[in-house]
């Protein structure tokens, strides 16, 4: 955090309903916070910290709620949970220039109801004299888990960000007589994270605390040693200006900092930050969790839950869910095919050939016509001409007339932009969500036909949503950018399940496996 | 002769080694159907190493029209010979639909999939817009609950597994293994009957069909025979 930053924030909080017009979905509730803390779980409810001593809760994850301050507040504290500790690292002392410290102070419960809630200060483990290249604010932990060191990169814009060695059994300095090592430059709230071998220096750039005028934006460099080069994509060096960006500014959402990882197992991971300026709130800073998507060796910031239609087609099979009803080609059955099947098999006459030789290679494609597609000269149109005018979407009103009005089971098929393949995707008031989401219903499109989950762990389209957590659904981006989705509840199971395709036209439940596409979904714009 | 069950095969059938040996004889070992399928050899078949069911009893084809949902679901709630939902029957055994007579033949695959184009053309019947009825059935060595029929077929087809109607697929389509799959049920110690009808349009036709387990995993192993142990 830099020196020129108002410490704490006044801003009044503005919370706004959530639209089910707004394009995107955000964290509701109280959601005001600057330097957020890494989100930490502690029996089920979320905590992070924030400068000044602010502080949310969530029970979900989706709703937040001022918390209760720490025992000690400072500047951009940092949570990190090791064992039965959750230990804090935060700015004091912070005078004039850049003369500060970092303490440690620690916790078993991060819960002020708990006996276990209880603040110990455990001493200082870094800072600058206000001479040297370094301002010894902004700390983030990092556990590495391939050896099970403990790390800390602190520092902002005036000099370096610097690396020391912590203790994982205290949570204090290893070796303080260790040299802090360099490994970046003019940038700040720093934060380490490890992915398939390699290490990634994530660390803010721009200016903060200046509202919808700050610059802020998240960018990183990669290594195969904790302790550096954080080189970015293009090779150049962190320490040297260098930063590959993960994230900036968007829509009505202005200046993103201060990364967290958040890892919730399963293969998927999402990361916390704070925005500078919502447009929608004031200009407020507010708390943002979005989802972390690899590529290239690379994270990628994920996106925003939006509510809208989507076709929602499996990455397994490439086919579509569906409501299992019979499907009217949009524009009306095609004048050559009312009625039945393709001619091409003929009326059931035996094929021509050498009987008691079948062909082996027999094409199920309709022939194509040899000639005479369309008129004189051979001008494009016949068959293959279309009407000659824009053909409008299909929607439900137009085919539901034809479609059962009981429970209908969901299936898949190759997606031809028909009603019952476009689910309307609508978060559900009051219904609470999951860390960073809203549970949402699944509907057919301009209808209230709702997907649910049924007590056998198999899909079923209800007439009407009734609100039943089985009703309620749960949409998570993965790393490929694909999304896990999930029903809140399965009647007569605990374990939770995901939408999974085992067949190419059948979709069912089944425990979720990150490394099989069956149950990595793309949400499409039909 | 044929056997008629309703609905579910009995319950003194039990499966062992002794009543797969006991099962019908087969009636034209060798006998070919164009380039892969032939009478079996053999009372009793495993499901192959990726689980497939490749020994199957086939109807000669019926004249149909249609491939919607709606419409194969009407053709299949139609009744075209008495018992074409319960029947076992042996090799070589008749039917009377409308004015045809037409005859049930056993069949091995060498292929993971049944090429109903071969059966028919083999035959001098016709290929397309056409129904084929077939059944089989797998023995289970014990009750296997929460798997499912994992089937393809060219074109639309409608399954059966001891009686219950448990998944089908509609529409002009090639056969594409695991296209459709059942709910979880439950295969009962002994014997399953599988049965399917098969509806095609024009050109190509055939069809494959294995279970699954759990985990999604193909189940093999499972001894496949036509006819009832003792039958």
């Amino acid at each position: 955090m830099r020196q020129k930053k108002v410490l704490i924030l006044n801003c009044a909080l503005i919370t706004i309903a959530l639209s089910l017009a707004s394009a995107a979905l955000a964290v509701e509730g109280v959601t005001g916070i600057h330097d957020p803390s890494t989100i930490a779980l502690d029996h089920g409810k979320y905590y992070t910290y924030g400068t000044g001593g602010g502080s949310l809760v969530s029970d979900d994850g989706w709703t937040w709620r001022r918390g209760t301050t720490p025992a000690i507040t400072g500047a951009a504290p940092d949570v990190i949970h090791i064992g039965d500790r959750y230990y804090m690292y935060v700015t004091r002392g912070q005078g004039a220039a850049t003369k500060s410290q970092i303490k440690m102070l620690w916790t078993k419960s991060l819960d002020p109801n708990s006996p276990d809630y209880k603040w110990v200060e455990g001493g200082v483990v870094a800072s600058s004299d206000g001479l040297e290249d370094l301002n010894a604010i902004d700390p983030g932990a990092f556990l590495d888990p391939n050896t099970g060191r403990l790390w800390l990169v602190y520092g902002s814009y005036f000099g370096y960000i610097q690396l020391v060695e912590l203790n994982p059994k205290t949570g204090e300095r290893l070796n303080p007589k260790d040299q802090p090592k360099n490994v970046a430059i003019n940038c700040e709230a720093s934060d380490l994270i490890y992915h398939d071998g390699w290490y990634y220096l994530l660390a803010t750039h721009g200016s903060c605390c200046a509202g919808a005028n700050s610059g802020y934006n998240i960018r990183m460099g990669r290594s195969r040693k904790v302790t550096g080069p954080y080189l970015d994509a293009e090779g150049v060096d962190m320490i040297q200006g260098g930063g590959k960006l993960l994230i900036g500014s968007e829509g009505r959402f202005i200046g993103p900092g201060h990364f967290g990882l958040v890892d919730l197992g399963d293969g998927v991971q999402k990361f916390s930050m704070h925005w500078e300026a919502d447009l929608d709130k004031g200009g407020a800073s507010v708390l943002e969790i979005l989802p972390l998507q690899w590529k290239d060796g690379w994270p990628v910031a994920g996106d925003k839950l939006q509510v809208g239609t989507y076709e929602i087609e499996s990455v397994r099979t490439g086919t579509s869910l569906e409501m299992a009803v019979a499907g009217m080609p949009v524009g009306g059955f095609p004048r050559r095919f009312r009625g039945g099947p393709p001619p091409s098999g003929g009326t059931g006459s035996r094929p021509a050939g050498t009987p008691g030789a079948p062909p082996t290679n027999v094409s199920n494609a309709t022939p194509r016509p040899t000639g005479g597609q369309g008129g004189p000269g051979g001008a494009f149109g016949g068959m293959f001409g279309g009407t000659g005018k824009p053909i409008p979407d299909q929607d439900a009103a137009q085919v539901s007339k034809d479609w059962p009005d009981g429970n209908v089971d969901a299936a898949m098929a190759n997606y031809m932009s028909q009603a019952q393949q476009k689910w309307q995707i609508t978060p559900v008031p009051e219904a609470g969500g999951y860390l960073g989401g809203p549970y949402v219903k699944i509907t057919v499109a301009g209808t209230d036909r709702t997907l649910s989950a049924t007590a056998e762990g198999e899909l079923v389209v209800l007439p009407a949503f009734t609100g039943a957590p089985e009703q309620l659904w749960q949409l998570d981006q993965l790393a490929d950018g694909s999304w896990r989705i999930m029903p809140k509840a399965v009647p007569n199971t605990k374990e939770p399940m995901a939408l999974s395709a085992v067949g190419a036209s059948f979709a069912t439940l089944s425990k979720f496996d990150s490394k099989s596409d069956k149950q990595h979904w793309l949400l499409k714009k039909p | 002769m044929k056997m008629h069950f309703k609905g579910f095969i009995s319950a003194r059938a039990i499966y062992s080694g002794l009543t797969i040996a006991a099962a019908a004889a087969p009636a034209n070992p060798g006998k070919t159907y164009g380039p892969t399928l032939t009478g079996p050899a053999t009372p009793a078949r495993l499901t192959a190493a990726d689980g497939f069911i490749q020994r199957w009893m086939l109807l000669e084809p019926i004249g149909v029209n249609g491939l919607t949902r709606g419409e194969v679901q009407a053709m299949v709630k139609k009744e075209y010979f008495p018992g074409q939902l319960t029947v076992l029957p042996h090799d070589g055994d008749k039917e009377t639909v409308g004015a045809a007579t037409l005859v049930w033949h056993a069949v091995d695959t060498k292929l993971y999939n049944v090429n109903l184009y071969h059966f028919a053309y083999s035959l001098s019947k016709p290929t397309s817009n056409i129904l084929v009825w077939t059944v089989t059935i797998v023995n289970s060595p014990e009750e296997m609950k929460d798997v499912r029929l994992a089937i393809g077929s060219n074109a639309a087809s409608v399954w059966w597994v001891n009686g219950q109607e448990v998944v089908g697929i509609y529409n002009d389509r090639q056969t594409v293994i695991d296209d459709g799959v059942s709910k979880r049920i439950t295969l009962k110690k002994g014997p399953n009957i599988v049965r399917a009808a098969i509806v095609n349009g024009g050109g190509a036709t055939d069809f494959c069909a294995r279970f699954l387990d759990a985990n999604d995993k193909p189940i093999k192993g499972l001894t496949v025979t036509l006819s009832e142990p003792g039958k």
